[in-house]
């Protein structure tokens, strides 16, 4: 039998991640940091947006797309730092970028639940 | 001084581990030749002009994998590149970035040699099959499954292109898991555990993060960073696999 | 075998600047930093709208300063690699064969646009009605 390994499931995730990126964050990030509030589209009615986030399906979604995303990006980020500056601490380096990416997911649950 | 459409400058590095602390450039003019690849300059060269130049080659047509250097900075098989692309020159010749050098244009392969074993690049059978027994069966579209991984001439082009390799030398490397990929999908092979538990460790197929310079490097079209990627995906399901069912159903 | 003092070549900080492709890599690498910060910054945003109807617009507010504006700009050039890159990428790292036939790569890097244009038309309409 194989050993477990967690790096293969991190890998998933990273793509799962990296998909969800390339698909939701154009829209995102083109309505929620230039669009509304350049006022190049009007913005949602607060009343609206309200509805919209504390439906418990946005809140699963945002939660599975935030985390996915977070987790694709310390993923890549650790090995940026490995290859990029040579870092050879490797374990101290995977800590903290996952580490950074679980408080990200942590904080992402307080702020949507 | 000869006419530049008529020859053209070959900047070799030189090393000779007995004299020298580095490497040296040296310059040689060879005839441009419509033909002519670099490696034809560089055996004009030790024929005609320096005896003490050394460089590995072979078949001279690109399937041996013995001419690998660095021509003007890229991976190249000396042996398919002509001179007549990079007039007028000079053409800068080094050996193949990420190996140590061992002496001129030569450099050290035990690296590779040691990694390709590992892979178990050979077709495993959990079962006592002899030659009596007959042949193995396959049909084309079972063969067109891994033909294109089997093509590695083991040049060791895509580890000079790696940069991954170049910074981190445990990485097994994109020739090695192109291999082992090769086997896995053979289907006459039933080895795919014994490669995977090589293989799913840091230094197997997650140091890799898809450059996929190797591939723009390859000489015959293997494609090991698609290799890598799809052994990435294999080990990640038969992971989830393991997970998720138990032990009978796996 | 007399003792090989086989040469070792250091490999340049800057290696990433001696070809394009290399280049191109660790742009593609670097967005990963800009993804982290977009999802910080929708984050907020979320909590912002939790906390009420002046904070929704405090952040819309801080969120059109120059700066702000500046980042996310750039944030969004950083995304636009990644998409590009990532798809175009995907036909090289799976093979899917439909009837036996292997599907064209350019037929995977189109069906990911689609999806992106479906989705981003499904966020605008969602949130914008």
């Amino acid at each position: 039998m194989t050993r477990r390994r967690v790096e293969p499931l991190v890998w998933l995730m990273f793509s799962g991640g990296g998909v969800m990126a390339a698909v939701f964050l154009p829209i995102l990030g083109l309505l929620f940091a230039l669009a509304f509030p350049l006022g190049w589209v009007d913005a949602p009615s607060y009343g609206h947006l309200h509805a919209v986030i504390t439906n418990p399906l946005t809140v699963l979604v945002l939660l599975g797309l935030f985390v996915l995303m977070l987790v694709h990006s310390a993923h890549r980020f650790r090995y940026t730092l490995y290859d990029g500056l040579q870092l050879k601490a490797r374990r101290t380096v995977a800590v903290l970028c996952y580490g950074a990416a679980l408080v990200g997911a942590y904080a992402t649950l307080r702020v949507l639940l | 001084m000869p006419d530049n459409r008529e020859s053209i400058a070959l900047r070799v590095s030189r090393y000779r581990p007995d004299t020298d602390t580095g490497p040296q450039w040296q310059q040689y003019d060879v005839p441009l030749r419509r033909e002519w690849t670099v490696l034809d300059g560089l055996n004009h060269v030790k024929n005609e002009v320096d005896t003490t130049l050394s460089f590995r080659w072979s078949c001279r047509m690109g399937i041996c994998g013995s001419c690998g250097m660095n021509v003007n900075g890229q991976p190249r098989l000396a042996c398919g590149t002509f001179l007549v692309d990079y007039a007028p020159g000079p053409v800068t010749v080094e050996p193949l970035s990420n190996f140590h050098v061992v002496r001129d244009l030569v450099i050290d392969m035990s690296d590779f040699m040691e990694k390709l074993p590992r892979v178990k690049p050979w077709i495993i059978r959990e079962d006592d099959v002899t030659v009596v027994d007959g042949e193995y069966l396959q049909t084309p579209e079972e063969l067109d499954a891994y033909k294109q991984f089997s093509m590695c001439i083991n040049c060791m082009l895509c580890y000079a292109a790696c940069p991954i390799y170049g910074l981190d030398p445990d990485f097994v490397g994109p020739a090695a898991i192109a291999l082992a990929e090769r086997y896995d999908l053979d289907s006459r092979d039933q080895g795919a555990r014994e490669r995977l538990d090589v293989l799913i460790e840091h230094e197997g197929v997650w140091g890799c993060t898809f450059v996929g310079e190797c591939t723009r490097v390859c000489p015959k079209h293997v494609d090991p960073a698609g290799a890598i990627q799809r052994y990435k995906l294999k080990a990640a399901t038969q992971s989830v696999k393991a997970f998720l069912l138990p032990r009978g159903l796996r | 075998m007399t003792e090989l003092r086989a040469y070792r070549r250091q490999v340049s900080v800057w290696w990433w600047l001696r070809k394009r492709s290399y280049f191109v890599f660790v742009m593609r690498e670097l967005s990963s930093i800009f993804i982290a910060w977009l999802v910080l910054f929708l984050l907020l945003f979320v909590a912002a709208v939790g906390r009420g109807p002046r904070a929704y617009r405090d952040y819309l507010d801080f969120a059109a300063h120059p700066v702000v504006v500046a980042v996310n700009v750039l944030a969004l050039l950083f995304v636009a690699v990644h998409v590009v890159t990532w798809f175009a990428l995907t036909p090289q790292a799976m093979v899917l064969q439909v009837r036996g036939r292997r599907v064209p790569g350019s037929l995977i890097i189109a069906s990911q646009y689609v999806g992106l244009l479906v989705v981003s038309a499904f966020v605008y309409w969602l949130v914008t009605r």
